[in-house]
């Protein structure tokens, strides 16, 4: 094998029957400049990203560079319908979205709390269903949770983004035992951890768990250097998608010599 | 005349305004919109032919960052 062969990212990540070779889909808000954007979009690697609709004054054209650097970056859209409450204004932004963007992937977000911005499970179900009968594409931001999940497939959606944690709060993987459930129990729907994350390291470790991609926003646009940070999780998800594939070694109770003990010098039988 | 609400903000225009005259009206003109009233989605193919009624509540919005 080749050294070429090893390092190029493998073109497998499917979604709605489209292949992507990065698994890190990244987001376009926050950031303190629409240059910033652009380039975190490049150094990220990513090849889809997330955007939204917003009402906006005529007059006010501060989007316009954000949405041609967008265009410009040749990424896959994935509009979402953020801040809705209910069934009916995600399923109307979603047709809104649709027409807007030309595509017919939605990041469904049902905003069931203000405090947490948690998911209503119920209301995304429901929307999931109606939008797939419309003919969406539907990538549901949802909980952990292992029902929630069932239903979300038993509905059509055929991908799952169950949050790490909160939107922003940068926490990492809250529930490693509803996660790894998660994703022994739904093998062959890919699953993208979407929201929560701060830091490379856990998104890496979300990778080795298994899951297929990761979505975030803030951690990249809040950073210091969002393009240095962008290229820091692109890093770390091919790290822990290789470190997957590799097979992590089993966890033991008790030390264990890396370093043959036979032969070992200065050691004399009394 | 009547009232109608565009993205919360009260508007007053002539009886049976057709959505395409009014969204010129408003500035919208050339802008990449998509619009819902009384948040029924309006697709872009009927703006035309949509006229607008007395205490409609009218959603436009256009593309912004989002995560």
């Amino acid at each position: 094998m080749s050294h070429a062969t090893s390092t190029t990212p493998a073109r497998d990540f499917t979604l709605y029957g489209e292949t992507f070779s990065s698994r890190f889909l990244l987001g376009t808000a926050l950031y303190s400049s629409p240059q910033l954007m652009r380039d975190s979009i490049t150094q990220s690697r990513c090849e889809i990203v997330t955007l939204g609709l917003r009402r906006q004054n005529p007059a006010n054209r501060d989007g316009d560079a954000i949405w041609r650097y967008i265009q410009e970056s040749g990424c896959r859209l994935l509009p979402n319908t953020a801040g809705c409450k209910s069934v009916k204004e995600a399923v109307t932004l979603a047709e809104m979205s649709r027409e807007i963007f030309n595509t017919d992937w939605i990041k469904l977000e049902v905003v069931g709390d203000d405090y947490n911005l948690q998911p209503d499970p119920f209301g995304l179900v429901e929307a999931s269903e109606i939008l797939i009968k419309k003919g969406f594409k539907v990538l549901p931001y949802c909980t952990d949770d292992l029902i929630l999940c069932k239903r979300l497939v038993d509905v059509g959606c055929e991908v799952l983004m169950p949050w790490g944690a909160p939107i922003g709060t940068g926490q990492g993987l809250l529930n490693r035992y509803s996660l790894r459930s998660l994703r022994e129990r739904i093998k062959d729907v890919p699953m993208i951890i979407d929201a929560g994350l701060g830091a490379p390291s856990q998104a890496a470790e979300a990778m080795e768990m298994g899951f297929d991609g990761i979505l975030l926003n803030t951690a990249v646009a809040k950073a210091h250097n969002p393009p240095l940070m962008a290229e820091a999780f692109a890093d770390a998800i091919d790290a822990g998608r290789k470190a997957f594939k590799a097979g992590l070694m089993q966890k033991r109770q008790t030390a264990s010599p890396s370093t043959p003990t036979v032969g070992q010098p200065f050691w004399h039988q009394q | 005349m009547i009232q109608v609400s565009v993205n919360n903000e009260i508007k007053s225009i002539a009886p049976a305004t057709r959505l395409s005259d009014a969204l010129q009206d408003w500035g919208y003109g050339d802008s990449k919109i998509a619009v819902a009233i009384n948040q029924e989605f309006v697709p872009r193919s009927s703006y035309v032919e949509r006229a607008l009624s007395n205490n409609d509540q009218i959603d436009i919005v256009r593309p912004v960052g989002g995560g």
